[in-house]
Formats: structure tokens, C-alpha cells, sequence
């Protein structure tokens, strides 16, 4: 086994005897007092309620559900996100369209958010731009395991309106 | 007599409570401010009592944390000796309050004058080995509450504050006695004269070094002073000299089994134990609370008078130096790191008790020439 040895700077006198570089030390740390007293200008603390910080555009945050122009939710309960879904924490429940276009629409859409990765497949394999991670927003902390399975009126308070063309066919 | 005795009570209640008590309560908060600043955070600033702003935070974090820890349970560990256990802070609280009887915070009658001085409880001779004879009881409180504990982390804690300020008192003590030899007394109060420039022989002549530098502790016996410093910082276990609280080593050392009151009272004595060692510092070597340019013939017959402008500048004077002292120990507790314990003896034995003895003899041997 190879042996490197260190050589290491000898110390002079005043370092020896710990004064200057004592002396030292209490300045850098006298400096960072008095600067931050004033100016607060290298305190790295970010205020959080108050203060957020910006997350990038690509953040994968809680899902949501989009809508079609007549208000009604774009997912036709075609399973691909659930069955993409690694973590299994999607369930829906399909029902028969008026529309036979359509055919299905989703009766109950829960998502599990204490089971979800965030890994944002459900998103890829949608054909249909109904569901989406851009919302921006934390799963919120709740007293119940139950109030962390999110409903589709829920997933649909943050859906916003989605033109994408759907079922692979112009309207 | 019995008016003397109330008489010293209440100064005693009003120096305690008025300033020491209030100190050591801020320096519980101050501490936490200085180092987050120190290392770029912000510290405590949640607790607001009225709007958001940074006073009301600091006001409600002073009102919270004793709320806090009254509220606490008070916990005593299964098979440790509970009445010891009970006891042991109170103990290692009453020593620290009980040093202030003998510091004077103002100025009374020049030495052998008629008369008492108002700002000081008791005048004895002997004050300053009154304060060490004290201070060496804290030891007790700290080290019983660790055995009392029955708890391994607890009685390393008290071993080491056991062996720490066994080490550290004789360096501190000798510190001084290079003072006791220059100003000729072990009274405090005939030791803050005499740095005043007061010689019972000539009275104020040459009271300053070449006309403007007052002849304190500091300017008479620098290496003194830098070695009591670090002696007093090792005597209230702060860091670098932590070791009896090393918290990565130790959890909380001797007060580990401590909860709620308990742990208030020993780590309030604690900062009442650095108020005091800056008081000690104050008083033997930054001149008590002379103020140099301030005429010291306060009046006419050396009485002070208590209405004097210059007397109350003088108190105020005394507690100016003691906080600087107190923040100059904070900023080194959060400078430097913890010595390992061998080198914590290593430093104690080998370096600053030699160089204490040193300092005294050469200390000594100067004045056999100059006198």
C-alpha cells in the first residue's frame, strides 16, 4: 500500500501560540455580526410562509384535471394513466358518454397522494391532455390519510381549459 | 444592625434582579441572535406578541421560552437519586448569584476614608478569595446533579467539569496575583482605586501612564489578562472549553437527564457564571468602574455622592464593561471549536499555568527593582 506523505507548512511563532490566528477568527466572525446586523446581506434564511421560493417551470407539483371548452373534464377514463402509474396510487371509475364519440368519461377519479411518486408517467401517457402535474403546489398537510386521496372535483378546481386536439380526430 | 443587613438585601436584590438576572435572561436570547448572525441565519424570530416586526419577535421569544420550559414536565430519571437530583441545580445556581456580594459596581470612599461604600454589599479584605471560595462551590452543584443522574453520559459530563475547573482555577487565581502584587490589596474595591490612580501614600499623583493611559489591569499585566480570559471562559464551560457539555460527545453532558425547570435553573446559572467571571474581568483588570478622563475626587471628602451625575456615570460604566466582556466571551464561544480533552489538559497544564507562574515571578522580580 502506497504511503503519501503529507508535508504540512510549519507554524511560526504567533500561530503557535494561537493569538493571531485567534485574533483572526474573531475578526471573520466580527465582520459577519456587524454585516448582517446592518445589512442583512449574506443571511441565507428564506422567511418560508412568507417568502416562496419561485419553483422551476418543469416542477412536477399536485395533478390536476383540464377541461374541454364546454366545461366538462377532457379524461375519457381510458386507464392508460393508471395503468402507466408505477406506484398504483391512481383509481378510476369509468361510466358511459352521452357523446358515443367520447364514450367514457370518469364517474370518480381519486389519486392517493401519500402513494404517488411524482414521477409524473400519468402525464406522459395521457392522450387526451387531460391530466397534468403543472399545477405548482404541495400536496397540503391534513389530520387524515383519507383527505390525502384527492377527488376529481378537486383535481378539477385547479383544471384550467385545454384546446388540444383529442381521440385523435378534429372535433 | 438589622437595618444594615436589610439595607444589603435590597441592594443585593436590586443588582441581582435589576441587572444580573436581566443580563443572563437577554444572553439566553442574545446568544442564539449573535450566532445566526455570525453564521449567516437569523435566528429566532417567530414568536410575535404584537405585530410582525422584530422587536415583538425578540420580546415574545423571551416570553416564550421560560413558558416553555415551566410548562415542561419535570422529569426524574428511574433510579436516580431524586432528592440529589432536585437539588443539584439550585446548587449550581446559588454560587453564581452569591459572588456579587463582594463586587462593588460603583465608586464608595477612597481607601481608609470614613465611611461605607453604598455600591457594595459587603467590604471585606479578603474579596477576591471570597470570590474563588464560591466559585469553587458551583463546581459541586454541576458535578452532584451529574452523579445524581445515574447516567453515563451524565457522569462524564461531571468528571470532566470536576477535572476542567480543578485545572483552570489555579490558572485563574494566579492570573490574579500579579494584580494583588502591582495594586497592593486583595480588596476589590482598594484594587479599583488603585487602578483609579489612588495611592494612599500620595493621593492622585500620577494617576495615568504618560498623562492619558489609565493604569488598569490590562495596561499593567497584558498577558494576565489574555490568560485569565481563557481560564474564565474555561471556568463557565463554554466553548472551546465546552467539554463538560460537549453535546456531540456527550448529548448535554452533566445536565443531560435534566428537563423542564431543572435544565432552565443550570444553563440561567450558567450565563449568570459568565455575567459574573466578566464582572471579575471588569473589575481586576479594565479599572471596575473608573472612567479614565472622569475626575475621581468625586467630592470634596472623597464621599461620593449619591446624586452625583459622575457616580451614576461610573455605575453605568461598570456594567458598560461587563457587557463588553460578556459579548467578547459569546464572540469567542462561537468562533472557536472544542479542544479535544487531552489538549484541553495539555493547555491547562502544560502551557497557561507555567506562563501564569512565569508572569507572577517576572511580575514580581520588577517590582523588587522599581520599589
Amino acid at each position: 500500500m502506497a504511503t503519501v506523505t503529507v508535508r504540512r507548512r510549519e507554524l511560526d511563532f504567533w500561530e503557535k501560540t494561537y493569538v493571531k490566528e485567534v485574533g483572526r477568527g474573531l475578526a471573520i466572525t466580527f465582520r459577519q455580526l456587524t454585516k448582517n446586523l446592518l445589512t442583512r446581506e449574506d443571511v441565507a434564511t428564506r422567511e418560508y410562509p412568507e417568502v416562496r421560493r419561485k419553483y422551476p417551470e418543469r416542477f412536477r407539483g399536485r395533478h390536476r384535471l383540464m377541461r374541454r371548452e364546454d366545461g366538462t373534464v377532457r379524461c375519457v377514463a381510458c386507464m392508460l394513466c393508471s395503468t402507466a402509474c408505477p406506484a398504483n396510487c391512481i383509481h378510476i371509475v369509468a361510466g358511459e358518454h352521452d357523446d358515443d364519440r367520447v364514450e367514457k368519461y370518469p364517474v370518480s377519479f381519486e389519486i392517493d397522494l401519500l402513494v404517488c411518486i411524482y414521477c409524473g408517467f400519468c402525464e406522459e401517457a395521457c392522450p387526451c391532455d387531460a391530466i397534468r402535474m403543472d399545477s405548482g403546489k404541495h400536496p397540503l398537510p391534513s389530520f387524515t390519510r383519507d383527505m390525502q386521496r384527492i377527488r376529481k372535483h378537486q383535481l378539477l378546481e385547479e383544471g384550467g381549459l385545454s384546446v388540444a386536439e383529442q381521440g385523435g380526430r378534429s372535433k | 444592625m438589622l437595618m444594615v443587613i436589610l439595607a444589603a438585601l435590597l441592594k443585593f436584590a436590586a443588582i441581582v434582579l435589576g441587572f444580573v438576572m436581566v443580563l443572563a435572561t437577554l444572553l439566553t436570547l442574545i446568544e442564539r441572535k449573535q450566532s445566526a448572525l455570525m453564521q449567516n441565519r437569523t435566528g429566532p424570530n417567530r414568536a410575535f406578541v404584537f405585530g410582525k416586526n422584530p422587536l415583538s419577535a425578540f420580546v415574545g421569544q423571551l416570553i416564550a421560552d421560560p413558558v416553555k420550559v415551566l410548562l415542561k414536565e419535570t422529569f426524574d430519571p428511574p433510579h436516580a437519586d431524586t432528592w440529589l437530583h432536585r437539588l443539584a441545580p439550585g446548587l449550581a445556581f446559588i454560587p453564581a448569584l452569591l459572588m456579587w456580594v463582594v463586587i462593588p459596581f460603583g465608586p464608595g470612599p477612597v481607601p481608609g476614608a470614613e465611611g461605607d461604600n453604598f455600591f457594595l454589599m459587603a467590604d471585606l479584605d479578603a474579596g477576591v478569595l471570597v470570590v474563588f471560595a464560591i466559585a469553587s462551590l458551583s463546581v459541586y452543584g454541576s458535578t452532584l446533579g451529574a452523579w445524581a443522574s445515574r447516567s453515563a453520559f451524565s457522569l462524564l459530563g461531571g468528571l470532566r467539569t470536576a477535572a476542567q475547573m480543578v485545572s483552570y482555577e489555579v490558572t485563574l487565581g494566579l492570573n490574579l496575583v500579579g494584580i494583588f502584587m502591582i495594586y497592593g490589596s486583595l480588596n476589590l474595591n482598594d484594587i479599583i482605586w488603585a487602578q483609579a490612580g489612588y495611592d494612599a501614600a500620595t493621593g492622585f499623583q500620577n494617576a495615568y501612564f504618560l498623562g492619558f493611559i489609565p493604569k488598569w489591569g490590562i495596561i499593567t499585566q497584558p498577558f494576565a489578562f489574555i490568560f485569565f480570559l481563557a481560564a474564565s471562559i474555561a471556568e463557565t464551560k463554554r466553548a472551546p472549553f465546552d467539554l463538560p457539555e460537549a453535546e456531540s460527545e456527550l448529548a448535554a453532558g452533566y445536565f443531560t437527564e435534566y428537563s423542564s425547570m431543572g435544565f432552565a435553573v443550570f444553563s440561567l446559572g450558567e450565563f449568570i457564571g459568565i455575567v459574573v467571571v466578566a464582572a471579575l474581568g471588569a473589575t481586576m483588570f479594565l479599572g471596575g468602574w473608573h472612567i479614565p478622563g472622569l475626575p475621581i475626587e468625586l467630592t470634596a471628602a472623597g464621599q461620593p455622592v449619591i446624586a452625583s451625575l459622575a457616580t451614576w456615570l461610573s455605575v453605568a460604566a461598570f456594567l458598560f464593561k461587563v457587557v463588553l466582556l460578556v459579548l467578547l466571551q459569546m464572540t469567542i464561544r462561537w468562533t472557536l471549536p472544542r479542544f479535544r480533552y487531552d489538549q484541553l489538559m495539555h493547555l491547562g497544564w502544560v502551557y497557561l499555568l507555567p506562563l501564569s507562574l512565569a508572569n507572577v515571578a517576572i511580575t514580581a522580580f520588577v517590582l523588587f527593582l522599581t520599589r
